[in-house]
């Protein structure tokens, strides 16, 4: 049975002088998950992590790991470990001995020590790097040793502060990759911190986005992408339009909205979150709005704009619209490239009501 | 274009003549066949460091200088790397305070220190001797040793030790096994320079020993007699052979694994 409360975290406060860090969270993951903390730098995340590790004891809160309390603890004790940014290899110590280093107290045989070390360098695909000191090993190398030095303790939770951030594009994808199948594989919770929105989608079973010390949203990240719970969360993960919108008549059931320089229309209330403040937006993805020079019939809400910018990425290109009255430009994209719209030409663009989000 | 200044390579030139033709000369004269300090030079003559080594007296000021700069070095080396980890490692309350006040010997004129130290320690009712004179090289030396350290603290990350508690260790195990090793150039250093600026300190040693001489002062008592002139010539050509030696070994124990983080951290 999974344990759904694996990690409990109660009423969690973390106040450096005046600045609050993190702001009364209460959080709980599961046993085996791969959760992310995704937010802006200066939110909160790594502090979180840290008061997880125990490197910052919280100013008010509790913390429980596997059902037992460690909020004083300190982090010799704690069941868990760590992948530190910038990996922290001891630099007077070859690969063998950092590996070892956390084995000490296991009081295991020398056979038993290679053992371990060779099992978890085997898992990080490193072996044959036992003599190396830290400063002959790569980037990526030495992400593995950390992962393989913090592996080999056979940890409950796994810690990871923004393992992949000083890694290249290519090598960071594969690490993605690398690291959700080793999650998979061992089982193991890990909680991974990141700023890069990517990084977390592709990775985790669950995302929560954080902002001024506050968790804003816990989600899968399809969830996340398709029903962000507000204008941040909407604007934070992947690329979104935001048209400012007018409540013009609300009752239990329906809700008659003006949508700023395009139109209203009438919306049945329970397709939205009920947590509205009254500056409200509607919210598109940029692939959520069709575009053709001709009108759209299958749309239900036709705009007449004028193409302004084409970004071609490959895969899919990006349109951005001017359309009258509204100040910034409407991204729409495309999977299909249009070669028939130009930069300048006037087009159509179509909106079906059922892709039609509110946040504010 | 560019036109070699030939100015300033005069000036330098000066400059170092200035500043080593006095130091050459104790060695040169050290060798020289005679009483008196002055050219031209008579003959070349072994005779004064064979006459500086059989001196009993000297040789109990050197056993004495050792003993003060050995103790002096591992009390202050050790002061200053509880101080230096406390600087760079935690929010300490008045750090600039006490930080000031730690390096405060380095400004204070050391006949001040000298003057106020016996005044106390005989108001003590305390015997003057090698003690005293030690625990004033201790205030003395201090404020170097820190500077040492607190710079070869900054320089390694703070998450190696984090890592080290991280995989189990706690504080004790973790300075063990990690901050000690690391920082054990500059403790080295730390100690070796500390060694020659307690070796070679005079002012303090003069008001605080009493019949316990150190080198600095046995050879201040020997320049009052003419005769004995030479074989201080001799004695100082050696110290200064010695200690910039250790200096330099001191400069590079500081440096290394520092200069180039990515070659040959380890020590």
């Amino acid at each position: 049975m999974i344990n759904n409360d694996f990690i409990k975290l109660r009423n969690i406060s973390k106040r450096f002088n005046d600045v609050i860090a993190v702001d009364s969270l209460d959080l709980d993951i599961s046993e085996g998950e791969f959760f992310s903390l995704l937010g802006p730098s200066g939110c909160g995340k790594t502090t979180l992590l840290r008061i997880l590790a125990g490197f910052e004891y919280p100013t008010t809160g509790s913390v429980f790991i596997d059902n037992s309390e460690v909020t004083n603890q300190t982090p010799n004790l704690r069941p868990s470990n760590m992948v530190f940014q910038n990996y922290a290899i001891f630099p007077h110590i070859n690969v063998q001995r950092n590996i070892e280093f956390g084995l000490r107290k296991e009081n295991l045989s020398k056979e038993e020590l290679n053992l371990r070390v060779k099992e978890s360098l085997k898992m990080v695909q490193l072996e044959g790097y036992e003599e190396r000191f830290s400063n002959q090993l790569s980037g990526g190398q030495r992400q593995r040793v950390a992962l393989a030095r913090a592996l080999v303790k056979r940890p409950k939770v796994l810690l990871l502060d923004e393992p992949l951030g000083a890694l290249d594009k290519k090598l960071r994808e594969e690490m993605q990759i690398e690291l959700r199948n080793l999650q998979k594989d061992l089982g193991i919770t890990f909680i991974f911190v990141t700023h890069d929105q990517e990084e977390a989608m592709t990775m985790s079973d669950r995302v929560a986005v954080m902002n001024e010390g506050k968790i804003l949203q816990i989600s899968p990240p399809k969830e996340l992408y398709n029903k962000p719970v507000n204008k941040f969360v909407s604007e934070f993960i992947g690329n979104i339009n935001l048209l400012e919108t007018l409540i013009i008549d609300e009752n239990d059931k329906n809700l008659s909205l003006e949508i700023l320089n395009i139109g209203k229309q009438n919306f049945q209330k329970n397709n939205f979150n009920s947590k509205l403040s009254e500056n409200i937006f509607v919210a598109l993805r940029p692939e959520e709005i069709s575009i053709k020079k001709e009108k759209i019939e299958t749309a239900d809400i036709n705009i007449k704009g004028v193409v302004k910018n084409i970004s071609f990425y490959g895969e899919s290109t990006y349109f951005y619209v001017k359309v009258e009255g509204i100040k910034k430009l409407l991204m729409v994209s495309n999977f299909i490239d249009q070669v028939s719209i130009n930069e300048n030409d006037e087009c159509n663009l179509g909106i079906n009501l059922e892709d039609i989000k509110l946040v504010s | 274009m560019y036109r070699k200044n030939n100015s300033l390579l005069v000036y330098c030139i000066f400059y170092f003549l200035f500043l080593y033709i006095p130091v050459f000369l104790l060695p040169i004269f050290s060798f020289n066949d005679s009483f008196h300090m002055v050219f031209p030079l008579k003959g070349f003559t072994f005779d004064w460091y064979i006459e500086m080594w059989n001196k009993a007296r000297l040789h109990q000021a050197l056993w004495n200088s050792i003993k003060v700069g050995v103790i002096a070095s591992i009390i202050s080396t050790f002061i200053a790397l509880f101080a230096a980890k406390a600087f760079t490692r935690y929010r300490v309350k008045y750090s600039g305070l006490s930080y000031g006040a730690i390096l405060l010997p380095f400004i204070i004129p050391e006949i001040i220190i000298a003057v106020a130290f016996i005044v106390i320690w005989t108001s003590m009712g305390l015997r003057l001797g090698l003690i005293p004179i030690t625990i004033s090289h201790v205030l003395y030396c201090t404020p170097f040793c820190l500077l040492i350290l607190i710079s070869r603290m900054d320089g390694f990350d703070k998450s190696l030790e984090e890592a080290s508690m991280d995989l189990g260790e706690n504080i004790f195990g973790t300075f063990w096994r990690v901050t000690f090793p690391l920082l054990l150039p500059g403790i080295i250093a730390s100690l070796l320079l500390s060694f020659v600026i307690s070796f070679d300190e005079f002012i303090l040693a003069f008001f605080l020993s009493s019949s316990d001489q150190t080198l600095p002062i046995y050879m201040w008592s020997q320049l009052r007699f003419p005769k004995k002139l030479p074989h201080v010539l001799a004695l100082g050509a050696i110290i200064i052979v010695a200690t910039s030696f250790i200096v330099m070994l001191s400069y590079w124990f500081r440096n290394l694994g520092q200069s180039n983080s990515n070659k040959g951290s380890h020590i």
